[in-house]
């Protein structure tokens, strides 16, 4: 982290604060007016698309309230209050100011944002969907909720700096060349559903590396898997696996939804069809292998996947997943065959550790398939012998000192 | 030895046979079993055995008939040994259900204690010469006032209680003379329950006892086509392979090994299956032929007013789901077979299976022991037939068999979907003028008695087909059950649309129709009260007639605080109130929630209720069932329905059939029993799950100011009705 | 395979992949940890290894040898019973009482780290056990007033 204050520091001195100051305010707007039907409904399925609750709803908190806690790792940011209240959320926000925020990452007073808020992306979002936005939140039930004060050490005005060199204002530009639905599929995840915000990786800046898009990256500890050519899934995705992915959160031959990405698709389960068809026939255009390699990929992990219920394995393994993982999901209480999970695959045992102590379980009251917590069960070493094995079920190399990470996320490693 | 040979050896024979009795009717389930001795017994020794029908079912109830007996023979609690529900030794009462047994067994323990103490002082007077108003009862013995002592064991002789029960009996009522009756005494089982002891027939250990687990068919009606049995077979620990036409069960050793080759076998198992559930159960139902009867109000012309409103509920499948799948043991041995089971029923239940197995009803000893939650019709009696199939195949071992999450899950008979639709006007003054309600139900029955209402019968080589569904009749009801409105309500007409034909197996859940109707009568209830502008307990209130239920809806109103609660945004105030069955205990409730629109969480923040059960013989016993039936009804309103595919049920287990959790639990919740010494004891333990529906559905109206009539408020409809 | 069960040492003749469940259940006779789901998502079988509170039905005895396991039974007795059973008998926090052994159980394990923990971290902490009975305010209650039994408030 000081080395990044460091950095922006020295970035700030050589950019100067040319071309990068604040903005104008924009004077408060009427409070909350009437919107249309059509267009409140699909603001709503934007702001699902868009994941909004995610950082803008504490847990146990109100709607749209604000006061999550977002680790960055320059310090903590807290999502804001959105909803219309006029003191404390946007109800002094005309469509004119929102607009620019999302597009230029300014607030209404003209003050840079933390880019914690995704308005790379946002700012490819067209006029119309901002418009419905907009409407679908100055429609919320306003509540009376102040922002909690940020914990940055890094001013605004360095923001701006910030915004000089990794920012490019801008609406999506359709590329001609593709079809209307990878268009349109490109402009969701670029643009609102800010996918690259975790699966691109960052520099040391925090910005994302354009030139290693959906490369995979890091989010809330987690590893969120590429997308690109270099995707670690062991069944290449196709466009129909994924579409089934986002809406359910889980797909055949690929696992469950986990993590930070369980609340993605539990959101984009609200999201219409057409919409995440379109999302899924561009990711996956970014996995650019050969169709011979990508079958290759799939023959290869099917095939472990096969050989495994034969496999004389650990001894944990055999008592403490065998009994469902060894059935595969067609049987009843049956699980999917180990080879075919993800968190196999990552760079990182953290994903799979986080997943057998804490289980995979639904949002409360909501349906869903079930993987038990392990928690307490297994001692360090246990685990640690237990993801070694795991990963070795997945063909890769083994990961680096699993015992350590084991140690850490049982110090209390969120 | 069983009580017809207690009797016999006693002496003299003496004919048994309950003659029915012309004239006067004894109370409670005297009036069936009219015999003092069949309640009651006291030992030469002085030990009193007291005989119950009814079984220990978690509600309380060894606990209230001991404290009814012991209060009324005078003696210590700990000085009496209760046997419940036992083919061999107690009183045929049918089933514990319809929350009877305070009604049927409290009542006839009650007489038969009272009229035995009588007995009792009348023979000592008689050999003391002394006469009876100068003697008491107390501690097991007859005392005069100059301090001579006889104790009730010497005074038993000659059959002195194999007496016919009289109509009238001299209690003991003064609420000063008592020490058990009225008092919240603490529940005899609770001790082994939280202590690891043997409290359920789960916990039945019997020398050499073998384990089996029964491989249930993929959906209704499946048929096995093949088995490959061998691999099964051969695993070690394994005993045997049972199979009779489509139904299969392996018998091993030790219970895991059991579970293993259970789950061996089902992937070796080729069946031929039927697709025939239904796409949407609210459309099939309303098409579906039914047998229409006007329980109310024959020549009610529809209503007419200044307003008519009306109004469609819905109500899908849900689950009992005891939290531990039905088990059983059985024993066949030498042509007699010997079953402990959790069963409501111990006498349907051995003759359903003296049909199944083609044996004499004498042959079949049908002992009660605990189960987990029982809420209704549940697995048990399937179960138990399991157990008596297996059992013969491996006669004189013991066989223990439990269900396994996914067999109680997917073939427990369900709580019926229901659909109920109320017509109602509203004159000038802003009261009802007139009322029209219909439901449309399956049974609320299917309980054994026959063979054909056992799971593992359908599947046999020569199945027994399952029996005509039958409704329920009035004033009970079973889809009807407190579909009567108990507010004075004019031109009242209920008609009852039973549906004979059940796309899924159902039966008794708790509360029955009442659940539904009453949550349906009750959401109407505050519709009406809201376009009749009037506040909802103001509104109950001008149309009910029934003291004692104006007296629990004041009561829960005050403690609530309802005339003083300040409504604040997201969240709402609701009431509700009924007499279950229109004949049992009076429910109000009150309750404040909250509500998420964005997500469509809901939550109860506080629940108040108040209750009339009659004489609360247990206070806190009565507390307990109350809080437990809002609580489950909070689950089942909020989160339950059971899901299923064209061919099968797809609510499996707890990830697909999400129930109550912590989180859900209210934050605080009071229950006021209305106690009143004298008045007929009265069945609580269904009384709060209807009411506890309707003040959900009123405060969820409030809170969001729109209307939900389809169960359950899940998050995930919530989010959709509450945003369109 | 060795089991230490309730202070006791046992030498069992198990597959190690048989659930701890069964163990206890069949080999060691004992009643209250309980079969609910076989799937980890009830609770019923809930018991301690080494403080920490687990599902006994999906935990393997491979994992657990040499470990210190703790069921209901190793609290107290009906005769004597510990702090915890002794404030669900005050609270008659039961009706059919199948789910009570989980719960008690997973109060203990939270209690046992933290002895003065809130009612709201009681309710957080049950979270994975299910009851149908209804009984929840009441087992709430219990193990509260189990804390304060701990923690020598009488």
């Amino acid at each position: 982290m000081i080395s990044g204050v460091a950095l922006l520091t020295a970035l700030a001195i050589v950019t100067g604060f040319s071309g990068c100051a604040s903005r104008g305010a924009i004077a408060p707007g009427a409070q909350p007016q009437s919107f249309p039907r059509g267009q409140v409904a699909k603001g709503a399925e934007l702001a699902h698309l868009g994941n909004c609750l995610g950082c803008h709803t504490a847990v146990d908190g109100k709607p749209y309230a604000g006061g999550t806690p977002i680790k960055t790792p320059f310090g903590t940011i807290y999502g804001t209050n959105i909803t219309p209240d006029a003191d404390t959320g946007i109800g002094r926000w005309s469509l004119e100011a929102f607009t620019r925020a999302l597009r230029e990452g300014v607030d209404r007073d003209g003050r840079h944002l933390y880019p914690a808020f995704p308005y790379d992306h946002f700012t490819k979002v067209t006029d119309e969907d901002i418009a419905a936005l907009y409407a679908f939140l100055m429609t919320r039930e306003p509540v009376r909720q102040e922002n909690r004060t940020n914990r940055v050490p890094i001013p605004r005005a360095f923001v701006g700096v910030w915004k000089s060199r990794y920012f490019t204002p801008g609406v999506y530009q359709p590329d001609s060349s593709r079809s209307a639905e990878w268009n349109r599929g490109a402009y969701l995840v670029q643009g609102l559903g800010h996918c690259g915000a975790c699966h691109t990786p960052r520099n040391k800046l925090g910005a994302e590396e354009k030139d290693a898009a959906f490369a995979g990256g890091e989010v809330e500890r987690w590893h969120a898997p590429a997308l690109n050519a270099a995707s670690p899934s062991p069944v290449p995705w196709t466009v129909e696996a994924l579409q089934q992915y986002l809406r359910h959160g889980i797909a055949d031959l690929h696992a469950m939804s986990a993590g930070p990405m369980q609340e993605v698709t539990h959101d984009l389960s609200k999201v219409a069809d057409d919409a995440l068809r379109a999302m899924a026939t561009y990711i996956v255009s970014l996995d650019t292998r050969s169709d011979a390699e990508r079958r290759q990929h799939a023959a290869a992990a099917l095939e472990r996947a096969g050989k495994m219920r034969a496999m004389q394995g650990n001894t944990i393994y055999d008592g403490a997943c065998a009994d469902c993982h060894n059935r595969g999901r067609a049987e009843e209480g049956g699980a999917l065959e180990l080879p075919l999970g993800t968190a196999l695959t990552v760079p990182t045992p953290r994903n799979l550790a986080y997943i057998i102590r804490d289980g995979i379980v639904p949002p409360e009251g909501e349906r869903g398939s079930w993987m038990p917590a392990f928690a307490g069960m297994l001692t360090n070493e246990q685990l640690t012998d237990l993801l070694i094995y795991l990963r070795a079920l997945s063909g890769q190399s083994a990961w680096p000192d699993v015992a350590r990470e084991v140690r850490n996320i049982s110090r209390g490693d969120q | 030895m069983n009580r017809r040979e207690f009797i016999a050896t006693g002496g003299a024979l003496i004919v048994s046979f309950a003659l029915p009795v012309w004239g006067q009717k004894l109370p409670g389930a005297l009036d069936k079993e009219p015999l003092l001795d069949a309640w009651l017994r006291v030992g030469a020794d002085g030990r009193i055995t007291v005989f119950t029908g009814k079984a220990e079912l978690g509600q309380g109830i060894k606990t209230a008939i001991l404290q009814i007996a012991a209060e009324q023979l005078a003696v210590d609690m700990n000085a009496i040994e209760l046997v419940t529900a036992d083919t061999a030794l107690t009183p045929n009462e049918g089933y514990t259900a319809g929350s009877n047994s305070m009604k049927d067994s409290g009542t006839a323990v009650l007489h038969a204690a009272a009229q035995a103490r009588e007995i009792l002082i009348a023979e000592a007077a008689k050999r003391l010469g002394v006469p009876a108003g100068e003697l008491s009862a107390q501690a097991g013995e007859v005392r005069t006032r100059d301090g001579r002592r006889v104790a009730y064991g010497a005074l038993v002789q000659n059959e002195l209680l194999h007496v016919r029960a009289a109509p009238q009996s001299k209690l003991i009522a003064r609420i000063a003379d008592r020490k058990y009756m009225g008092k919240p005494v603490a529940r005899v089982d609770i001790p082994a329950k939280v202590t690891g002891g043997a409290a359920y027939v789960h916990d039945l250990r019997l020398p050499d006892m073998v384990h089996a687990r029964v491989v249930r068919p993929p959906s209704y009606g499946a048929k096995l086509k093949s088995v490959e049995m061998e691999p099964v077979a051969k695993m070690a620990g394994v005993l045997k392979i049972v199979r009779d036409g489509s139904f299969l069960a392996v018998v091993a050793a030790r219970e895991w090994i059991a579970v293993q080759a259970m789950r061996a076998l089902r992937t070796h198992a080729q069946w031929e299956e039927t697709r025939k559930l239904p796409r949407d159960v609210y459309a099939t139902l309303a098409q579906l032929p039914s047998q229409d009867s006007v329980i109310a109000g024959a020549d009610a012309q529809p209503p007419q007013g200044a307003r008519l409103l009306q109004a469609e509920y819905r109500r899908p499948y849900q689950l009992h789901g005891a939290i531990g799948p039905a088990c059983a043991v059985a024993r066949y041995e030498n042509g007699a077979l010997t079953i402990w089971t959790h069963s409501q029923g111990v006498y349907p239940l051995r003759g359903a299976i003296s049909e199944l197995m083609s044996m004499a009803p004498e042959r079949v000893h049908c002992i009660h022991l605990e189960g987990s939650g029982c809420y209704g019709h549940n697995a048990a009696d399937d179960v138990a037939a399991d157990a008596a199939l297996v059992a013969r195949a491996v006669p004189g071992t013991p066989v223990r068999v439990q269900w396994m999450r996914e067999d109680e899950h997917a073939w427990e008979p369900y709580g019926p979907a229901m659909i109920t639709k109320v017509r109602a006007a509203l004159d000038a003054s802003g009261n009802v003028a007139g009322w029209q309600y219909d439901v449309w139900s399956n049974t609320h029955s299917s309980r054994p008695g026959k063979a054909g209402e056992l799971a593992a019968a359908w599947s046999l080589e020569r199945p027994f087909p399952p029996s005509p569904p039958r409704p329920i009749p009035q004033p009970e009801g079973g889809g009807d059950r407190n579909a009567i409105p108990l507010y004075k309500f004019p031109a009242t007409r209920v008609t009852h649309h039973f549906i004979p034909e059940m796309p899924l197996r159902v039966s008794a859940l708790r509360a029955l129709g009442g659940y539904m109707n009453v949550f349906s009568i009750e959401s109407f209830v505050d519709e009406l009260a809201g376009a009749a502008k009037a506040d909802p307990v103001a509104f109950r209130l001008r149309q009910l007639d029934d003291p004692r239920a104006r007296d629990v809806i004041r009561f829960a109103a005050e403690r609530f605080g309802w005339d003083a609660y300040k409504k604040q945004n997201g969240r709402g105030r609701g009431f509700a109130f009924a007499r279950y069955k229109n004949l049992a205990a009076y429910c109000a409730l009150a309750m404040e929630v909250e509500v998420q629109r964005e997500t469509g969480e809901l939550r109860v923040l506080r629940v108040v209720a108040a209750v009339d059960s009659g004489e609360a013989v247990n206070p806190d016993g009565i507390r307990n069932q109350i809080e437990g039936g809002i609580l489950q009804s909070l689950s089942w309103t909020t989160f339950e329905a059971v899901m299923y595919n064209d061919a099968r049920i797809t609510s499996r287990d707890w990830g697909t059939y999400p129930i109550l959790r912590f989180s859900h639990v209210p934050l605080a919740m009071e229950v006021h029993v209305i106690d009143r010494p004298g008045e007929h004891f009265l069945g609580t333990g269904e009384a709060a799950q209807g009411p506890a529906a309707g003040a959900l559905a009123n405060a969820l109206a409030h809170a969001s100011g729109v209307r939900v009539r389809e169960l359950p408020f899940s998050p995930r409809r919530l989010r959709v009705t509450l945003n369109a | 395979m060795k089991l230490d069960v309730n202070g006791r040492a046992h030498e069992v003749d198990a597959d190690p992949a048989t659930p701890l469940l069964y163990v206890l259940r069949e080999d060691l006779k004992l009643n209250a940890a309980k079969f609910g789901c076989g799937l980890g998502q009830c609770g019923a079988c809930t018991v301690l290894a080494d403080g920490e509170a687990i599902f006994s039905c999906i935990t393997p005895l491979s994992v657990v040898q040499g470990r210190r396991i703790t069921t209901l039974e190793g609290l107290g007795t009906a005769e004597k019973p510990g702090p915890m059973q002794r404030a669900f008998i005050e609270l008659q926090a039961a009706q059919c009482g199948y789910c009570i052994p989980g719960m008690m159980m997973r109060a203990q394990a939270l209690l046992e780290h933290k002895p003065a923990a809130s009612e709201a971290e009681i309710r957080a902490a049950l979270q994975p056990n299910l009851c149908r009975c209804g009984t929840h305010m009441r087992i709430v209650r219990a193990a509260v007033r189990a804390g304060e039994l701990m923690r020598g408030k009488s």
